[in-house]
């Protein structure tokens, strides 16, 4: 069947046998965006998480069919080397990833928390970012998150001077 | 005189290799590195601190360095990056000596077919250590041999030549490194040049941000896991749930009729099917029907009462002094850790093509030359017309010391004749890991009158850890007869007490256990620094200054004490329980690396919460103290949540749990919201820096609880008795 969706600011419709498929393996085999990561396949990780009109959503376990009309963003929609998002931008200067593989997924987790409470407390981060990194970079990702959180409301304060 | 004949035999000249390339120009592949060191030390090497050989000294040319046509350097790494680190270290080393800058070198996985592949693996905290004089040797060789070429061009005499960020002046003329080497067919190979001075360094020593950072950070396909190749297709592999199955006969029938299967491949030792998509591999391998011989009835208890002291065969690999005296006065204390999986994020996973006599693997693996070797093995290749291309690995950590996987993708392409990718499902993860063995630790201690330690005497059990794990020969894995990896962290460190002895057992266990980093470290210096706290107390002393007066004067022993120091500085450490918190510490040795750590714990519903650690490490020279530094924070969470969460079971034949969450770890609410690093000098060669700081943390956490709640945990992972 033909689902259609919005990935990364460009309109997809793709062609899937079975519309249970896991929102992931559309993404990473069909749509060839590999950032979004396999970990378990089971919502138990958080490797696989992207977002779904701005929230959220652990992909390996979300039906591709309910994002049939959604706007769906993953880490490489999130920004680029040329625009980084605040969380890209506070990722590289607390210099967070080791192995790097599950940095993707908290990194969409915080952004959208960060849609939701701009300037998060040690509580929030404990309570919402539940994904697992195997490295043990949380230490360095509280940080982060915490300058992403700065670095967004500077941009908002920016933007709006522009306006 | 005697020594520059001696260096320049180091590098073979018949193996400098130069041809163009797309978009490259000059690709030197400087060849083997010759070892002096007869085999024998090799071998206690490996025994004494895993500093094992790093190169295969294989004879075909090797590529080092590529100088590409826009003024960059490729430098091919026969180490793998799986996060520690090690692609930001030895970029910084060779832009040293090539007088280049950072952003000029790029560093990349050196394939099997032609670049450096490495006899022993990616582990034990070696890369760095390893490289460290090898590589600015050789880029040091390729300044000179570019400086040579440079001067025949620029017609100016070589001393007159100076370079910054490879572009080379002299006499008001300039060229780049890519001009240079640009046409070149013929290099003069040159003796090893002097090294530059440690106080001449530009890089080294610097907390350069990581090389791989935008990548990982923008999310670019780097992984094995996104790893693919033209046409290929998705396998996968029915594996069984229960220990020690050995595959007997398998019924496909149902399976064959499945949508999209491509070929349903049956082994004498495994069975795979090739499918269109992976989904339609994965339901498909669940329809098949296999028939496995196992055990049914194992359990936990069954396990724990085999990995108990006194059982399997014993090697004494310490000694020092007689035995205890007056047996009344003894304190012995028993200590357990248990089934560990290392759950590292990225499943493990292959891309594999055969085509005809060649084959092509594309895999995240510790172990380039084994994998080679092994695909060849079973398809019955030439070594050489095995290419492995390895990419980044999503976590390490010792999983990927073996890949089985990598020969049964390939047997699979043979029979379909496109590639094949498969990957584990994270049940089979869980299930099919090489764990970290159980162990348990016997402990006696006795004090003197001075309230020093007149007696102290470890013995321990554990599974394999480098024994039989096809990695290095088994004539290395043992030292003294022991398990050269059960070992680590199992000697007595505080060689100043008179008497002391150091006993490792070793079982055999029913399931597969192997690597898991740092390997005996976290179980034993759990064990042997809870201990020596436990007898400080009795001693009625400063948990510090009772190990620093039992610690002889050899210089490793000068490092551990400094560190010991630096961490109680640092910290404050206090014995005082302050606003329901209180501190433990513990130190250790691992790899010639001392480390010492303490922790602020508090009590918060029966759980025990860490709030703050101090680490000081003595690594030798830090090539990246950040990297050092992120080691060092990686190591203590990673370390918490193996002493405080994690723990396979086996149930009825069975190990559990299958999924991260039953299989509990730590996660962002549990990490410590501070981590004070402190790093010492104390030799100026780099050493071991990604497994030393997973020493500590056990011991010291169960010390701190100890002290707040007068409670002596001896089992890991550490739970309260309800009634704190
Ligand atoms: S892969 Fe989706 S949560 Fe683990
Ligand atoms: S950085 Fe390796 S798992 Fe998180």
């Amino acid at each position: 069947m033909e689902i259609s969706l919005t990935v990364n600011g460009i309109l997809k419709t793709v062609d899937i046998a079975d519309e249970n498929t896991p929102l992931l393996w559309v993404v990473r085999d069909t749509l060839d965006l590999k950032g979004t990561k396999f970990g378990c396949g089971k919502a138990a990780c958080g490797a696989c998480t992207l977002l779904v009109d701005d929230e959220a959503v652990r992909s390996c376990s979300y039906p591709v069919k309910f994002a049939e009309g959604k706007k769906v963003t993953t880490i490489e929609g999130l920004g680029d080397r040329e625009n980084p998002h605040p969380v890209q931008q506070a990722w590289i200067e607390e210099i967070v990833p080791q192995c790097g593989y599950c940095q993707p997924g908290f990194m969409m987790a915080t952004a959208a928390l960060l849609n939701k409470v701009p300037k998060p407390t040690d509580e929030d981060i404990d309570k919402n970012i539940i994904n697992v990194c195997r490295c043990g970079t949380y230490y360095r990702m509280r940080k982060a998150i915490h300058k992403a959180a700065e670095l967004q409301a500077e941009k908002v304060i920016n933007e709006s001077k522009e306006v | 005189m005697a020594d520059k004949e001696k260096d320049s035999k180091k590098v073979s000249r018949r193996k400098f290799l130069v041809k163009g390339g797309l978009g490259t120009i000059g690709v030197v592949a400087i060849g083997a590195y010759l070892f002096r060191s007869p085999i024998r030390r090799q071998i206690l090497g490996v025994v004494n601190s895993l500093e094992a050989p790093y190169l295969d000294n294989i004879d075909q040319p090797m590529i080092w360095f590529e100088v590409t046509s826009d003024n960059n350097i490729l430098l091919h790494s026969p180490k793998m990056e799986m996060g520690q680190g090690t692609f930001t270290g030895i970029a910084q080393m060779a832009a040293e000596e090539l007088s280049v800058s950072m952003n000029q070198i790029q560093v990349v996985h050196a394939a099997s077919s032609t670049g450096n592949v490495d006899s022993f693996a990616t582990g034990g905290s070696t890369s760095i250590s390893g490289l460290w004089k090898p590589l600015r040797e050789l880029s040091a060789m390729l300044r000179v041999m570019l400086l040579k070429e440079a001067a025949l061009k620029m017609n100016v005499d070589i001393d007159q030549l100076s370079v910054v960020d490879g572009v080379i002046s002299g006499n008001g003329k300039t060229l780049t490194y890519a001009q240079a080497a640009e046409g070149v067919e013929n290099w003069e190979v040159p003796d090893v040049p002097v090294l530059k001075d440690a106080k001449d360094y530009k890089y080294i020593g610097q907390p350069i941000a990581r090389v791989d950072l935008d990548a990982k950070v923008y999310g670019d396909p780097i992984f094995g896991m996104d790893a693919e190749m033209p046409g290929m297709l998705y396998g996968a592999v029915v594996r069984a749930s229960k220990i020690g199955s050995t595959f007997i006969s398998a019924d496909t029938k149902a399976a064959e009729s499945m949508p999209g299967v491509v070929k349903i491949v049956v082994e004498d030792d495994f069975v795979g099917v090739v499918e269109n998509s992976m989904i339609e591999a994965e339901n498909a391998k669940d329809a098949i029907n296999v028939t496995w011989d196992s055990y049914d009835n194992l359990n936990t208890d069954a396990i724990v009462k085999m990995m108990t002291v006194g059982n399997g065969k014993s090697s004494v690999i310490q000694k020092n002094g007689d035995s205890f005296g007056d047996q009344d006065e003894v304190v012995t204390l028993e200590f357990r850790s248990p089934i560990g999986a290392h759950a590292q994020i990225e499943p493990n996973g292959v891309v594999a093509f055969v085509d005809g006599d060649t084959a092509t693997i594309k895999i995240s693996t510790q172990v380039v030359g084994l994998t080679r070797k092994e695909v060849a093995k079973r398809l019955d290749l030439d070594v050489e017309k095995v290419n492995v291309i390895p990419t980044y690995l999503g976590g390490g950590f010792g999983r990927r010391l073996h890949t089985p996987h990598a020969v049964q993708a390939a047997i699979m392409s043979k029979v379909v004749g496109k590639p094949v990718k498969y990957f584990f499902s994270r049940k089979e993860e869980f299930q099919h890991d090489m764990f970290r063995p159980p162990t348990h630790h016997v402990i006696k201690g006795k004090l003197n009158e001075e309230g020093y330690l007149a007696g102290l005497e470890h013995q321990f059990v554990s599974g394999d850890v480098a024994t039989d794990s096809a990695l290095i020969p088994n004539a290395l894995t043992n030292f003294l007869g022991a398990d050269v990896g059960a070992i680590r962290g199992g000697f007595i460190q505080y060689t100043a007490i008179p008497n002391f002895k150091a006993e490792c057992w070793h079982v055999e266990l029913p399931f597969a256990t192997s690597w898991w980093r740092s390997l005996g470290l976290l179980a034993n210096t759990f064990a042997m620094e809870s201990f020596i706290d436990e007898m400080a107390l009795k001693a009625n002393m400063n948990a510090v200054d009772f190990r620093l007066h039992q610690i002889a004067d050899e210089p490793i022993d000068i490092r551990l004490k400094n560190v010991i120091k630096a961490a109680a500085e640092k910290a404050n450490y206090s014995e005082e329980v302050k606003d329901g918190r209180a501190m433990g510490f513990a130190a250790s040795i691992d790899a010639n690396t001392p480390c010492a750590q303490v922790v602020e714990v508090s009590i918060v519903d029966n759980e025990i919460v860490v709030h703050k650690v101090t680490v000081a490490m003595d690594p030798g020279l830090a090539v990246n103290p950040d990297q050092i530094r992120a080691q060092c924070e990686g190591c203590v969470i990673m370390g918490m949540s193996a002493v405080l969460y994690e723990q396979m079971f086996v149930e009825d034949g069975e190990l559990t749990p299958t999924i991260y969450g039953p299989y509990q770890m730590a996660l962002m609410k549990n990490a410590p919201k501070e981590i004070d690093v402190v790093l010492l000098q104390g030799k100026d060669t780099p050493g071991a820096v990604g497994e030393p700081p997973l020493g500590p943390i056990g011991a010291a956490i169960a010390n701190a609880v100890r002290r707040l709640t007068g409670e002596r945990l001896t089992e890991l992972p550490l739970k309260l008795s309800k009634k704190a």
